[in-house]
């Protein structure tokens, strides 16, 4: 049972690895936070746990690709009543969504160490096109990709119900990522 | 009752302004502390940040009102134990009028939810964020708080004991009006 089933992984890695080329996020080195406005009052988050491949040669970005799965439970809020709270139903419903996707379907340089993503961020079961602005450099190994993605919350419904009224939590949420992937050769 | 024996008008203006803020902003701490999280309590804690930083501003323009006009002198009648608890009394409340907002201001900032000032000035962070710092700060800005209800009370009950015991007209020191003719 145990045998069949390592050789069943040991064949898909085979298979996989030449088809994607796509490296593992290095989870240790990348972030994913957030920013979100109530009354005006700037309010600091990340999520803890996320994975993914991303590919993405400087050299040819446009062949680039990433695909990252966020874990919706290791959302992180500054006390942990509002931990408590967005994980309920009105906010991210852990129980019913656990994760959050994002799948690039484009990757272009717009010059001056430039490039932007665009692709489907999926939260709560809502999908939207997102583009966003990024730089990446490389350091020590890894390239390393750094950007600011603005999303409505409501589009997602993320704060339904008393939640939803942007004039206490604004409606735009600033996430920023940090992607560090080992750098191609 | 001569004009000369009260407080200055800009004392006696910021006197009265700063105490409704503080019955004000005291109460409404009080209410919104037991809120279940919602859009409202997001709301009203705002507002008490505004009201405390408010207090801060108006409780350090009082001081320099304070050091620039004397007060009037205490009644001839007081004791030196009565002077001395009149004076302790003065300089509790004006340490406790600066501690608590700042106090408040301190567990903002551990807490992570910066104060912004009506919504328009961002204040900047006093402590890096911290919950465990923050829920220290919260008790010591809960208990400061009491402390300054005790005082405020004694306050009251002194004003009361100088109009109606000692009958020494102190009360119109501080009155918005003056004494009646």
């Amino acid at each position: 049972m145990r045998m069949h089933q390592l050789k069943l992984m040991a064949a898909a890695l085979i298979v996989a690895a030449p088809l994607t080329q796509a490296a593992a996020l290095d989870a240790g080195k990348s972030q994913i936070n957030f920013t979100m406005k109530q009354l005006n009052v700037p309010v600091n988050g990340s999520f803890k746990k996320f994975s993914g491949n991303v590919v993405l040669d400087l050299k040819k970005p446009e062949a680039g690709k990433a695909d990252i799965t966020i874990d919706t439970a290791s959302i992180s809020l500054p006390t942990a009543e509002a931990v408590g709270e967005a994980k309920k139903a009105d906010w991210f419903n852990v129980a019913k969504f656990p994760t959050a996707r994002f799948v690039s379907s484009s990757i272009k340089p717009l010059g001056g160490g430039k490039l932007q993503v665009a692709g489907k961020l999926t939260i709560k079961g809502n999908t939207r096109d997102v583009t966003a602005p990024f730089t990446a450099r490389q350091e020590g190994g890894l390239t390393v990709v750094e950007g600011v993605l603005p999303v409505s919350r409501l589009a997602y419904k993320i704060g339904e119900g008393d939640w939803a009224d942007t004039g206490t939590v604004a409606d735009e949420v600033q996430i920023k990522f940090k992607v560090a992937i080992p750098a191609s050769k | 009752m001569k004009p000369t024996e009260r407080y200055a008008p800009p004392a006696i203006l910021l006197h009265w302004l700063i105490a409704g803020l503080i019955i004000a902003t005291f109460i409404w701490g009080l209410v919104v502390s037991d809120m279940p999280l919602s859009p409202a309590k997001f709301k009203y804690i705002a507002w008490h940040k505004w009201a405390g930083i408010s207090v801060l501003t108006l409780v350090a323009v009082r001081l320099v009102v304070r050091l620039l006009k004397q007060p009037p002198a205490l009644p001839a009648h007081m004791g030196n134990m009565e002077r001395l608890l009149a004076h302790g009394g003065h300089i509790a409340l004006y340490l406790l009028m600066f501690a608590v907002p700042l106090t408040g201001w301190l567990m903002s900032s551990a807490y992570g939810f910066p104060v912004v000032l009506f919504k328009l000035v961002q204040l900047p962070d006093l402590v890096a964020q911290n919950e465990q710092l923050a829920a220290t700060l919260k008790t010591v800005h809960e208990t400061l708080n009491w402390i300054m209800a005790a005082c405020v009370v004694g306050h009251v009950l002194a004003a009361v004991k100088h109009h109606v015991v000692d009958k020494d007209g102190m009360l119109f020191r501080m009155s918005l009006r003056g004494p009646r003719q």
